[in-house]
């Protein structure tokens, strides 16, 4: 089975958009929507929700009051001033590292799992669709998204599919690294401008920290060509393949009012025979190829 | 005051709007970027740099001539960060939130604290504009420790601008709280809606006043302007889609500096949100 994750760095470099297209062009696909933060992959492929689970996230400390007779010990030794002078936790600072909890001489302060979010199995016109949401002002967001990326390799299984495609997450943090790791290959959507360049090179070294093989596509080449040629110089330097340029192009824009892929919405378009060579080009690369 | 721009999606302009305001604004202000993962302020800042300092975690260091394999260690670490194996204490660096747990509990005193490399903490200044980012190391995975040490350098007089980094989870809660106003930027597209109403409610918890500034103003469709009415948060800005905008960011460079008239429309934008925030005060 291969999974193809496609990351960018910086966000709103098209990313989502693509990974929508891809599944359009991968026929037979499962999809899986890595992004749990602010997941949008949703909104093109409109799944239809069969299974809803509840994920569970870390424990959350709750002082009893009853119970706590206010020696001060829980604020002295939590290093996020999560807990008040009243001795109420704050949640949105709780790390969750229960040291209150066994060091409360009174065994006050019960720990309590916390609901991070849901996680969904779903069905779309492209095939099965493993997604998420993270609760707001959530932690944990590394967890959920091991989690339904493990989901989907099961459902994958399950249903005889070979190709995963995993719309990921922008930055380099937590639920990026929960992203790459056990990828066949990642895709690095970039754009030609200094932030997008800077943040393309900052996704490429973390593939190389974590040794996952990559690929980059360029997406709104056009509107500087001199940084398009700038990152396929950077790309040519490091060996990585440059799977494409895509153009500038507000169809993107237009198809994702509408709630559907540039592929759906324009097939026969510039941008659109543009994202079908990328698409080949990706599948053809030696990480794709040689790899099972 | 602290104004915090955030957005729940990336790539809507944060970066743009904060920029621009901080060099549009006549008198002392201070640019925080908090966007540690990506942090691209520099880039259109230009600051020259001072200092830079790396930035370290405190993660468990054991003494195994004095570990007696009670293990006490490994029972309270909720975050798997370190195990004891026969005669071996493993730790894992890369998982441990540094609670200090461990070493409080631990009754022969083999434990100590070293540091994990974080990434980079570097401060400068460009003109009237003070900077300081951070740089998460490739490889570390929590960002939020790195962010409030950047929020630590805010500055305590004047006016602070804070570049959030994308999303509503812990990172951007980091960088958001505290503050006395946000601008979340948008544009309006489904992505942006979607993500606009989470970074909404992320705003509504920590109880900041609000307002949107809609980039890209003339794609996609109105629904981020009906949204914006429904909920009664005040669009304090927007801005059309501009080709030679977008090129001109592509080269680095901050449009409000080649033309005065959105310069004066930064200013007024400050000026805008300094009012809600004082009328937001008073409320209280
Ligand atoms: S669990 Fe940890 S972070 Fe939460 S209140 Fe207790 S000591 Fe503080
Ligand atoms: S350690 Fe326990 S008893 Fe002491 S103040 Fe905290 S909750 Fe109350």
């Amino acid at each position: 089975m291969k999974e193809i994750v496609i990351l960018s760095g910086k966000g709103g470099t098209g990313k989502t958009s693509l990974t929508a297209s891809f599944a359009i062009l991968a026929e037979k696909c499962l999809l899986c929507d890595a992004d749990v933060d602010a997941a949008d992959l949703h909104l093109l492929m409109q799944p239809h929700i069969n299974k809803q689970t509840d994920f569970q996230g870390g424990g959350v400390a709750q002082i009893v009051t009853d119970k706590c007779t206010g020696c001060g010990t829980c604020i002295d030794m939590c290093r996020w001033s999560a807990i008040g002078p009243d001795f109420v936790v704050n949640e949105i600072d709780c790390e969750g590292c229960g040291v209150c909890v066994d060091f409360c001489p009174e065994q006050a302060i019960d720990f309590p799992t916390k609901i991070c979010g849901q996680w969904f199995i779903s069905d779309t016109r492209c095939g099965p669709m493993v997604h998420a949401r993270l609760g707001i002002a959530e932690e944990n967001s590394g967890k959920l998204v091991t989690l339904v990326r493990h989901e989907a390799r099961r459902l994958a299984e399950e249903r005889g599919l070979q190709l995963i495609i995993t719309d990921g997450p922008p930055g380099v943090g937590c639920p990026v690294i929960a992203s790459v790791g056990g990828a066949t290959c990642v895709v690095i959507v970039a754009e030609p401008t200094v932030s997008g360049i800077h943040d393309m090179a900052r996704a490429m070294e973390l593939c190389r920290h974590f040794k996952v093989p990559v690929v980059i596509c360029i997406n709104k080449f056009d509107l500087n060509t001199d940084n398009t040629l700038k990152i396929e110089k950077m790309a040519h330097e490091e060996e990585i393949p440059v799977v494409g340029r895509i153009p500038f192009d507000s169809t993107f824009t237009l198809a994702m009012v509408e709630g559907k892929t540039l592929m759906e919405f324009d097939g026969s378009g510039s941008a659109a025979k543009q994202i079908e060579n990328v698409w080949s080009a990706i599948l053809n690369t030696p990480a794709m190829t040689t790899s099972n | 005051m602290i104004i915090s721009i955030a957005s729940g999606k990336g790539g809507t302009g944060k970066t743009t709007i904060a920029t621009n305001l901080a060099v549009s604004i006549d008198g002392p202000v201070q640019l925080l970027d908090c966007d540690v993962e990506e942090p691209n302020v520099h880039l259109f800042l230009k600051p020259e740099i001072e200092k830079t300092q790396i930035i370290t975690t405190p993660v468990p260091e054991i003494d195994l001539e004095k570990c007696n394999q009670c293990k006490k260690c490994m029972e309270i670490c909720r975050f798997k960060a370190i195990a004891v194996v026969g005669e071996m204490v493993l730790t894992f660096p890369e998982l441990c939130h540094s609670c200090g747990g461990c070493m409080a509990i631990c009754p022969e005193g083999a434990i100590s604290e070293t540091g994990r490399e974080l990434g980079v903490l570097e401060t400068g200044a460009r003109k009237g504009v003070q900077f300081s980012h951070g740089r998460l190391r490739i490889g570390e995975a929590m960002a939020p420790p790195l962010i409030r040490r950047v929020r630590d350098c805010t500055l305590e007089n004047g006016l602070t601008l804070i570049d959030a980094p994308p999303g509503t989870s812990c990172p951007v809660i980091a960088a958001m709280k505290n503050t006395d106003f946000v601008v979340l930027v948008t544009e309006p597209t489904p992505f942006g809606l979607h993500d606009l109403k989470l970074a909404v409610e992320a705003v509504k918890i920590l109880q900041i006043p609000m307002g949107f500034v809609i980039n890209r103003s003339d794609i996609g469709d109105d629904k981020v302007r009906a949204y914006a009415e429904a909920e009664g948060i005040p669009i304090l800005m927007e801005i059309p889609f501009d080709r030679k905008i977008a090129e001109s960011y592509s080269r680095g460079e901050l449009f409000a500096l080649a033309h005065p008239e959105w310069k004066a429309r930064f200013i007024k934008l400050a000026e805008e949100i300094e009012t809600l925030t004082q009328r937001g005060a008073n409320k209280k």
